[in-house]
């Protein structure tokens, strides 16, 4: 049986295809989000590579901030419930997840099963997510890929300090201006996220592990700054993007095994 | 007005006749040259209605714009002004109001942003009365307000409570400034305190109090016959009217009604409740009809909220010292754990199985503890919570996606804890 999770989020589309409930069969992202072709071209993509049709889908729920923009779902489920699942499929020993997505943050407490015991979300503000990130590469002309390797290389990493996404921005422009290195004004851009996610890490409770997941996942420059930030080691969820669509596609086949 | 027949008028009719009516006899009353008050919330209401001084409230005002989406156009007279985003959005909602009043007295017309102002008119104030009770934003508002206006403040300080019971100085403290605010009125009047009309004032409060717990009890039922957000509709009563007749009235009617509906098993829901959830903070005024929708296409319906309960205010009519209490120890001004307390209660009055913080951009009494808070009343009740960014009166600090996501993770986090019960019940 073939079932399917969409994360239709602010900044990117997700699709996982999950076979039986355990094996993923596809698991596609684009990098546009809710009330773009960006849903259905990754819809149109999972389908090509698994050589599946919409009947063979048994169920399909979907998640994220277009969850209820997306028509041909069975189910809608909150992202947190879908991360927490995603998660907890693939590292059982998940007891803190840390969730950095294109417009917001999230740290969720599991319990030994694997369900939410708490969550905080970051305030409707920029400040520690992608989309910071994204504001910081453009003005440092920096790839998003490439910031991870930069910070790698800071000798001393420069303090961010302002929360405000736009301050933020300016601090960094002066600190150019100022010639400080890019390596260390990036570091310092590394921790500033840091430390706005391990503000809600730590109102929610950290407990190891701690997996990371979200776009900003794939940066290990982030994750390496929340793991000095909270003295502990950070996993990275595997395809860190795709997690809250696998705990979609598994709650699918929860659905369907239902009916 | 008097060809109406109350006795036959719902009480949704009837709160719509009374509300109205409060705002109609204060402009009546202003153009009769009586004196008008403009009060915070929580204020004694008792002392002015002694003197028959005609009392509006201006967070009640506030509120109903917002709740008519007017705010936007005020909020914004009011930053033209000065006043910062950070203040309360009720403050400012209100000194947009009153620039609006201003400038209409002065000129003789009437702006066109006060008439389109999508609520009753209030009048401009011979004095104004407040309480630091709920926070100190409003002392600095009302006393702004006097300054604007070049009339009388009444100030009824009240010590924050770090113990409880209240210790006898600090009732007496409270009782001294009732008194400075008897002899402000003496003199604002040019007559002696009315104590015989504020002794049956001080007896219609608690009749008003008793009606509104009536209510109030009504979402202990479970099912529900009661929607939760109706105390949001309705408390406006309890602040504008809580010493008239008109208040016990509308809650008596709409008590008699709930228990009508609990007798024939007509239920808030009908058959859908699924989950019971305790709203702690002020409503979302602009936000009422989103925030409800959301919340019922979840099956999840309100039954508990601290916040009308401030209102209930009890003590025995002639006992200043239980007065001075009864005002004081709102849950506003009380150390945390009484506070945590009083949250537990009122998750347990209703049943809840969760419970949502508004973390409000206006107001920091309310939003500043809520972490803290929040931690606390879980290690005592035990039900999940959530935090959900907003603001009373201002729309542009609430998200409506932001809101929708984190009710949906909280009714499935009650769904979890649910099945987790069967589980171990079986
Ligand atoms: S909303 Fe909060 S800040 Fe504003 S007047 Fe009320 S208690 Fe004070």
């Amino acid at each position: 049986m073939f079932t399917m999770g969409i994360d239709v989020g602010s900044a990117s589309s997700k699709v996982v295809i999950l076979k039986d409930g355990e094996t993923i069969a596809a698991a596609e992202v684009v990098q546009i989000g809710t009330g773009s072709s960006g849903p259905k071209r990754a819809l149109d993509q999972a389908l090509s590579k698994t050589g599946l049709k919409m009947e063979d889908i048994a169920k399909t729920v979907a998640t994220g901030y277009g969850r209820f923009a997306y028509e041909g779902a069975d189910k809608q489920i909150s992202e947190i419930s879908c991360h927490a699942k995603g998660i907890y499929h693939l590292i059982p020993t998940t007891r803190t997840i840390i969730d950095i997505g294109g417009q917001d943050a999230k740290a969720i407490k599991l319990d030994a099963k694997g369900h939410v015991k708490q969550f905080y979300m970051n305030d409707k503000c920029a400040a520690g997510t992608g989309r910071f990130l994204d504001v910081m590469s453009r003005v440092l002309e920096i790839s998003i890929e490439e910031m991870a390797e930069y910070s790698a290389r800071a000798a001393n990493p420069a303090t961010v300090s302002s929360t405000c996404t736009v301050f933020a921005e300016s601090e960094v422009i002066s600190q150019l201006s100022k010639g400080i290195a890019k390596e260390n004004i990036i570091a310092g851009v590394h921790q500033s996220v840091a430390s706005k996610a391990c503000a809600l890490l730590y109102r929610a409770g950290v407990e190891e592990d701690i997996v990371m997941s979200g776009g900003v996942a794939k940066n290990q420059g982030v994750v390496d700054a929340i793991s000095r930030e909270l003295k502990k080691p950070v996993k990275v969820a595997p395809n860190p993007q795709t997690t809250g669509a696998l705990g979609a596609a598994l709650f699918a086949y929860e659905e369907a095994k239902r009916s | 007005m008097s060809e109406l027949n109350l006795e036959s008028m719902s009480a949704k009719q009837l709160l719509a006749y009374y509300s109205e009516k409060a705002y109609q006899d204060a402009n009546e009353a202003h153009k009769n040259g009586k004196l008008i008050c403009w009060s915070a919330s929580v204020a004694p209401s008792e002392f002015c209605d002694a003197m028959d001084i005609c009392t509006v409230y201006p967070e009640n005002h506030a509120a109903a714009i917002g709740a008519r989406k007017g705010s936007p156009a005020l909020l914004e007279l009011a930053e033209k002004k000065g006043y910062s985003i950070d203040c309360c959005s009720y403050a400012r909602v209100n000194f947009g109001y009153l620039e609006l009043l201003k400038e209409e007295a002065l000129t003789g017309v009437t702006p066109q942003a006060l008439a389109d102002a999508p609520a009753d008119r209030l009048p401009l104030p011979d004095l104004v009365i407040t309480c630091n009770n709920l926070c100190n934003t409003l002392l600095k508002w009302y006393e702004n307000l006097a300054a604007e206006l070049h009339i009388p403040c009444i100030v009824i300080d009240v010590p924050f409570n770090h113990t409880v019971p209240m210790p006898q100085y600090a009732k007496d403290y409270v009782k001294s400034q009732f008194q400075y605010a008897i002899e402000q009125l003496e003199q604002i009047c040019g007559r002696p305190f009315d104590y015989d009309k504020f002794l049956e004032v001080q007896k219609q409060a608690q009749r008003s109090v008793a009606a509104w717990d009536r209510v109030a009890k009504m979402t202990s039922y479970k099912p529900s016959p009661m929607n939760g957000f109706d105390f949001f509709n309705y408390m406006a009563l309890i602040v504008c009217a809580r010493s008239k007749k008109d208040s016990e009235i509308v809650f008596n009617k709409l008590a008699d009604e709930l228990e009508e509906k609990l007798k024939k098993g007509e239920y808030a829901f009908g058959d859908n409740e699924k989950f019971r959830f305790t709203w702690e903070g002020i409503a979302c005024w602009p936000y009422l009809g989103h925030t409800f929708k959301s919340l019922r296409s979840l099956g999840v319906l309100l039954t508990g909220s601290g916040y009308p309960g401030m209102w209930s205010l009890h003590y025995t009519p002639g006992n200043m010292d239980e007065m001075a209490e009864a005002y004081a120890s709102i849950y506003t001004n009380v150390a945390l754990p009484e506070k945590v307390d009083a949250i537990g209660k009122v998750i347990e009055g209703g049943k809840c199985d969760g419970i949502a913080y508004h973390i409000n951009r206006s107001c920091k009494i309310m939003s500043f503890l809520t972490v803290e808070t929040a931690d606390m009343v879980k290690e005592k009740t035990k039900v999940p919570f959530v935090t959900f960014d907003g603001d009373q009166t201002d729309p542009s600090n609430f998200s409506p996606a932001q809101f929708d996501t984190r009710v949906q993770a909280l009714a499935e986090m009650m769904e979890q804890e649910a099945a987790e019960k069967d589980k171990k019940a079986q």
